[in-house]
């Protein structure tokens, strides 16, 4: 059984919104609802009463919209939902799951056990709304009426043949009336076993004959045109009592529990959405700790994680074998990193653990700029619509970013284990199909000859106001014993974002505690996500009457958060404060460091003289310097 | 928790539910009081709750409810329970 917090049931791929709850209530009072009010909260993590809720504002604004103006935007779909027992409580988290992927949809609900006569009827209800989808909900115990325990085997047979004859006399009614999708529910394996672990023994069994009618299902299906509902496999994965509880189905005869009704509906739609071709249809990758273990940049080939030898580096060996398999089947692999790209490319070049080949992939961007502008990138090269992509990466940040600019981007919340990334995306199912083609299988090599061809072009974005969310708080303190583990490692691991690269042992760290002439900063950045550590280190010395830098680094996680130009204000004000007239910086080129080439002209350094293999100093004028402004608040944190 | 806190608790599962934002909610309240307190939505406040405080109150007991007190007594007793 899943752990709670990872159950379909509970959509845990979906990120959670901030006092949802409020906010329905606050809709609920409004006089006028808009739709795209309503879409962001489809997107969020819903419990089956905020489903509920949300069901509720939705079906306000599209009873005043009319389906000829149609001004919500939406696809309007018709779906008929037709059963043997209770569904109405399925029927939000139908229409949720829907707008969630952009759709209206309205709903038939048959009379309870009705369904055959109502698909026969040509003056029935059901011809008149004239489904495009019909999903037989068919439940268990009425699938397996007839069965007994004391049944023979061959008797039992003949019973299984028989009912799969009924249901293909159902789909092919559906199919002759409508031309409309059909959809077979499997059956729910709710029955108790009678003998257990070898109940097939006991064919006549009501445990044994369904789990005979949900083999036989599959092959009929497909001869058919018939698409399948596997929930006896996802109630497999989450557990039965995730599902379904005995006592509703004798109270109310909801075989489906409403807890598991949201998961239910985002489950059919998802095959609505394969079958009108709104699947998502490429996977965009981050790599650093979530292809690969580390920082490329920074651990280089040798210091990554990845393959044979380490349970972690088996884990993301795993997930980028799923993913080779995702893009083997059809969906179309791009990758934007925060990396220069050499850096960036070098593990698919050279390292022998690697699944991932440059060749499967249909786009690559590394680079440092914000990756919500790459994103667009990757869908203009591939000329695919924003809302066809899905966005996978292990920091909460970029991810936060990614949906605040790209809200039609699917950013599923990954799980810290990468153990874990490959089962995320299957359960948010995006890339949810129906028919695997040949066209299917040869469409990466398409799509990156024309991304080859395409020219890249620059799309802008404004981030202020993300930033401005995020509530960062720069903690600041001088180098202390408590930190010190932390300050030797980032001064001699870190590699790209470090001006001169002058690298420390732990001794010649601990001199520069009793410096009190000497600027030696720790910065630590917290934000609404949380704790991002220790991620800066700052040391410059007195020099006549300049302050020379004589470290500076940074964790490129931050990156893009306007850290350098809060740190810049944080270091001047600490160099006046001990006299200084001018800050000094210096920078070394290293292989790994070309990020940081323009990082003191940025922060309004004047050149001062630059040498032959390329390493240049910079001056700023402490008198006339102003501070930067940025969206962090700097706080000295006291020991 | 007290039972005034599991009380006020409830009554918010309960507004939820029935999306009724504003409705008061005592101990005394009755689900013939609340308009859409039908059974459908009966069943999902009973669900709500043991979802909520990770009970589970069988069916004899359900039956035998007459207001919403007597829930959260017997969420109370559950919840010592445990």
């Amino acid at each position: 059984m899943n752990q709670v917090g990872m159950r379909l049931t509970e959509l845990y791929w979906l990120p959670s919104a901030d006092g949802i709850s409020d906010t329905l209530k606050g809709l609920g009072r409004q006089a006028t609802v808009h739709v795209d009010e309503l879409i962001p909260l489809a997107r969020s993590r819903l419990d089956f009463v905020q489903t509920q809720r949300l069901d509720r504002l939705l079906g306000k604004v599209l009873s005043g919209a009319t389906a000829a103006e149609d001004p919500i935007g939406l696809k309007r779909l018709r779906l008929a939902m037709l059963g043997s027992a209770t569904l109405d409580h399925l029927e939000p988290g139908l229409r949720v799951a829907a707008l969630r992927r952009g759709i209206a949809l309205e709903i038939f609900r048959g009379e309870y056990g009705q369904y055959q006569q109502e698909l026969l009827d040509e003056r029935s209800a059901l011809q008149a709304f004239a489904p495009n989808i019909v999903l037989l909900s068919l439940d268990a115990r009425h699938l397996a009426q007839g069965a007994d325990v004391g049944m023979s085997r061959a008797d039992a047979a003949a019973l299984v043949a028989g009912r799969i004859e009924q249901i293909k006399a159902t789909w092919r009614a559906a199919r002759r009336r409508f031309s409309a999708q059909v959809i077979q529910q499997t059956c729910l394996p709710c029955v108790p076993a009678a003998i257990g672990s070898n109940e097939a023994r006991l064919p006549g069994a009501p445990a044994a004959l369904i789990s005979a009618l949900n083999a036989e299902l599959p092959r009929h299906a497909a001869e058919e045109g018939v698409d399948l509902l596997a929930i006896d496999a996802y109630a497999a994965q989450d557990g039965l009592a995730a599902w379904h509880d005995p006592v509703l189905w004798h109270r109310a005869k909801q075989e489906i529990s409403p807890l598991a009704a949201p998961a239910y509906g985002d489950l059919v739609v998802r095959l609505v959405a394969a079958q009108q071709g709104l699947s998502a249809k490429c996977l965009v990758l981050d790599l650093d700790n979530t292809v690969w273990g580390g920082v490329i940049g920074d651990d280089g080939l040798e210091g990554i994680s990845l393959g044979q030898g380490s349970a972690l580096g088996e884990a993301f060996a795993a997930f980028q074998a799923y993913v080779r398999d995702l893009s083997r089947r059809g969906v179309i692999l791009a990758v934007v990193s925060k990396n220069d790209l050499a850096n960036a490319q070098s593990p698919f070049d050279s390292h022998p653990e690697m699944i991932l080949k440059q060749s499967d992939i249909a786009c690559f961007i590394a680079n440092w700029d914000d990756k919500a502008t790459n994103i667009r990138k990757v869908a203009e090269t591939l000329n695919i619509g924003l809302d066809s992509l899905v966005f996978i990466d292990d920091n909460p940040f970029e991810r936060g970013i990614v949906r605040r600019e790209l809200p039609m981007v699917a950013v599923p919340e990954v799980p810290d284990d990468p153990a874990l990334f490959a089962s995320t995306l299957a359960d948010a199912g995006y890339f949810e199909a129906l028919n695997i083609t040949g066209n299917d299988l040869e469409r990466t090599a398409q799509y990156r000859s024309n991304a080859q061809r395409e020219m890249l072009r620059h799309a802008h974005t404004d981030v202020e106001g993300y930033l401005k969310s995020l509530d960062m708080t720069l903690q600041w303190r001088p180098f202390d014993r408590v930190g010190m583990q932390r300050i030797v490692q980032l001064i001699n691991k870190t590699n790209q974002f470090n001006l001169r690269t002058q690298r420390y042992t732990e001794a010649q760290v601990e001199e520069l505690l009793e410096d009190s002439g000497a600027i030696a900063l720790q910065l630590r950045l917290l934000d609404k996500f949380g704790d991002n550590g220790i991620i800066s280190i700052i040391i410059a010395r007195p020099d006549d009457e300049a302050m020379f830098i004589d470290t500076w680094l940074m964790s490129c996680r931050v990156l893009g958060r306007r850290v350098e130009e809060a740190s810049v204000n944080l270091v001047a004000a600490e160099a006046r404060r001990r006299g200084a007239r001018r800050l000094v910086g210096e920078y070394l080129p290293t292989k790994k460091n070309g990020m940081v080439r323009e990082f003191y002209p940025k922060l309004g350094f004047e050149p001062v003289v630059e040498k032959p293999d390329g390493a240049t100093r910079w001056q700023l004028d402490l008198a006339r310097f102003k501070p930067f402004d940025h969206f962090i608040t700097i706080k000295e944190d006291f020991a | 928790m007290t039972s005034a806190d599991t009380l006020s608790e409830v009554s918010d599962i309960i507004r939820d539910v029935l999306d009724a934002p504003d409705l008061p909610i005592s101990r005394e309240t009755q689900a013939i009081h609340c308009e859409g307190w039908d059974s459908v939505n009966h069943i999902n406040i009973i669900i709500s709750v043991e979802s909520r405080f990770g009970i589970k109150i069988n069916t004899a007991e359900i039956e035998g409810m007459k207001n919403v007190g007597e829930l959260v007594d017997a969420v109370d007793r559950k919840r010592g329970a445990r």
